[in-house]
């Protein structure tokens, strides 16, 4: 297994600390947080930025007010109601909402004065960083910013660049199932999915192990916190082991998840943490699987 | 009145705090702007009353009139088209549906055609108007969705939207239009750290907002500090507690259980009211 992804579909059940733990437990891995729009694990990691970089997602029209004769052409052709009136010192001028822009260019082909082009935007920032654990590779999207599926690409690219051959890397998902969980699964060589005991949890997962099936991506399982509902973790493990899913772990509630990163310490560095113990263990069982897989 | 619910990190408590807001108040509409990964009917259980389909605009290519200039394939900004072997390629699912390939085709080959990508679907709960958007598995973007979802707005009514996580263009689409924003976080660095970016976002959106802070326990006062430096009003703290985990892991709304919850639901309801001066606000 050369990649592997976590992901959850619901938000908040713990992905990062898990990322986290494997960071400190793996030898040969390269860490990557494809959450752009939220991204927390340089928090969980003793992170120090190397490398930063303005990345360009996405593109967007700019109209040239000397050339525009305000026919008003571009905004009958825009279909997102990005190109409006604009009234500066009584004058009315053609301007473009930055947010709502596509980027998509049907404006500077339709303008018969040739008064718009299209811009590159910057929507975020990578970063190659250096941890005690390994290589590390994150970003952040630009607040409200368009593409952060292009952004997680990227990501991904710059730890390809970072990883050695034999390394394994070790993707931090975003929420959800959209683009930029799509543009963190495909082509990984496993998902592990992470879940909670909650009606909501067990809807989420079902849907985001579909996603992961649709791309024939090896789907590996664990309940957290599963004894806030242990009805619903039988539920969940049962629901996994109909969809072929091993399950790899059920990490107990444990309040020392919350202390250690308040601390600024590593999970697996407390002995007596029951959560720590069991990640550890479902770490031994992924290591045995690559093992497996080299056969 | 529209009250939009996000947080920056999922998780935090977002769903909690809407179904149980637009439980208590009146002349509600809830909609689930979480498309991806929408949860609240799951509490609200609203009888269903009606499904439409979402559809996006897609090209297709009349092989006939089809001259394999290349135009579309360069005017497309989405790499949604390909030219191979002098034929057409469609990559629909990376399509913006902005029709920019039809304007530049010089033979007229290109037409549109719908594909599905989700559903609306509405349901009522008591005088409770409820929708939720879904995105098929497997399909990329869930602003059409959003959009969609939000035709339903009725501006004569109290409005609830349950937004995605993230800061990303559906949190931005979600909250565009409105009044208020609740803004749910959790008192742990992630939930600080993500906070101060669901904070950025509704400034430079200017939609005014306050904070609630949910799973909170006494002694870490990282979210309250923050609040009282930058002057972000707190709208209210619910404590960290097994017991609300169990209630809301089953899927029950915590404004049933008992005198308490259902009293702190509305005056929380009350408080954001007063917050923007707005007098319909008023509890069942």
């Amino acid at each position: 297994m050369k990649q592997l992804a976590v992901i959850s579909g619901k938000g908040g059940t713990g992905k990062t600390t898990v990322v986290s733990c494997f960071a400190y437990l793996a030898d040969n891995t390269v860490m990557a947080d494809c959450d752009v729009d939220a991204p927390n694990l340089h928090l969980a990691l003793d992170s120090e930025v190397k490398q930063e970089k303005e990345f360009s997602g996405a593109k967007v029209a700019f109209v040239d007010k000397e050339k525009c004769n305000l026919c008003g052409k571009c905004k009958e052709v825009c279909r997102f109601q990005a190109i409006g009136d604009l009234i500066i010192n009584n004058l009315r001028y053609l301007g473009v909402t930055n947010l709502k822009c596509e980027g998509c260019g049907a404006c500077v082909y339709i303008c018969p004065t040739q008064a718009i082009e299209l811009m590159e935007e910057v929507t975020g920032k990578t970063f190659n960083s250096h941890t005690p654990q390994g290589k590390f590779s994150h970003a952040l999207l630009d607040i409200g910013a368009e593409g952060s599926g292009k952004l997680v690409t990227e990501v991904r690219k710059n730890a390809l660049a970072l990883k050695d051959e034999e390394e394994l890397m070790i993707i931090d998902g975003s929420p959800g199932i959209g683009c930029s969980v799509i543009a963190s699964i495909t082509g990984c060589n496993g998902v592990l999915a992470i879940c909670e005991p909650t009606q909501s949890g067990l809807h989420d997962l079902e849907r985001v192990i579909e996603l992961a099936q649709h791309f024939s991506i090896p789907v590996f399982l664990a309940v957290n916190k599963y004894d806030l509902n242990e009805e619903i973790t039988k539920q969940i493990e049962s629901f996994a082991v109909k969809n072929d899913i091993r399950i790899l772990g059920r990490i107990p509630f444990d309040p020392l998840v919350v202390k250690a990163l308040q601390n600024g310490k590593p999970l697996v560095s407390y002995d007596d943490s029951p959560a720590a113990m069991i990640i550890k263990d479902m770490w031994r069982k992924i290591k045995m699987i690559m093992k497996e897989e080299e056969k | 009145m529209i009250i939009s619910v996000l947080s920056g990190k999922g998780g935090t408590g977002k769903t909690l705090i809407s179904v149980n807001l637009a439980a208590v108040l009146d002349n509600v509409q809830y909609l689930d702007c979480d498309v991806e990964e929408p949860n609240g009917f799951i509490f609200l259980k609203p009888q269903l009353r009606g499904k439409e389909a979402v559809k996006v605009k897609n090209p297709i290519v009349d092989i006939e009139k089809c001259l394999a200039c290349g135009q579309c394939v360069k005017a497309c900004q989405f790499n949604s088209l390909a030219l191979v072997k002098e034929k057409v390629i469609i990559f629909s699912k990376l399509c913006h549906s902005c029709g920019a390939c039809l304007l530049v085709c010089p033979a007229q080959a290109i037409t549109e055609i719908d594909r599905e990508i989700g559903f609306v679907e509405e349901g009522t709960m008591g005088d409770l108007a409820c929708y939720q958007g879904k995105l098929q598995v497997g399909e990329p973007m869930a602003i059409p969705i959003i959009k969609q979802l939000k035709t339903k707005i009725n501006g004569q009514r109290n409005v609830i939207l349950d937004c995605p996580p993230g800061s990303s263009c559906s949190v931005v689409n979600s909250i565009e239009g409105s009044d208020y924003c609740i803004l749910v976080t959790e008192p742990t660095p992630f939930g600080f750290h993500d906070l101060q970016i669901a904070v950025s976002l509704v400034r430079k959106m200017g939609i005014p907002f306050g904070v609630i802070i949910n799973k909170n326990q006494l002694g870490s006062n990282i979210i309250l500090n923050y609040c009282q430096k930058e002057e972000i009003q707190i709208l209210g703290a619910i404590p960290f507690s097994k017991e609300i985990a169990r209630i809301y892991s089953e899927g029950k709304l915590l404004a049933n259980h008992g005198h308490y919850w259902n009293r702190y639901f509305r005056d929380l309801a009350h408080q954001v009211g007063e917050v923007i001066g707005h007098e319909t606000v008023s509890c069942n």
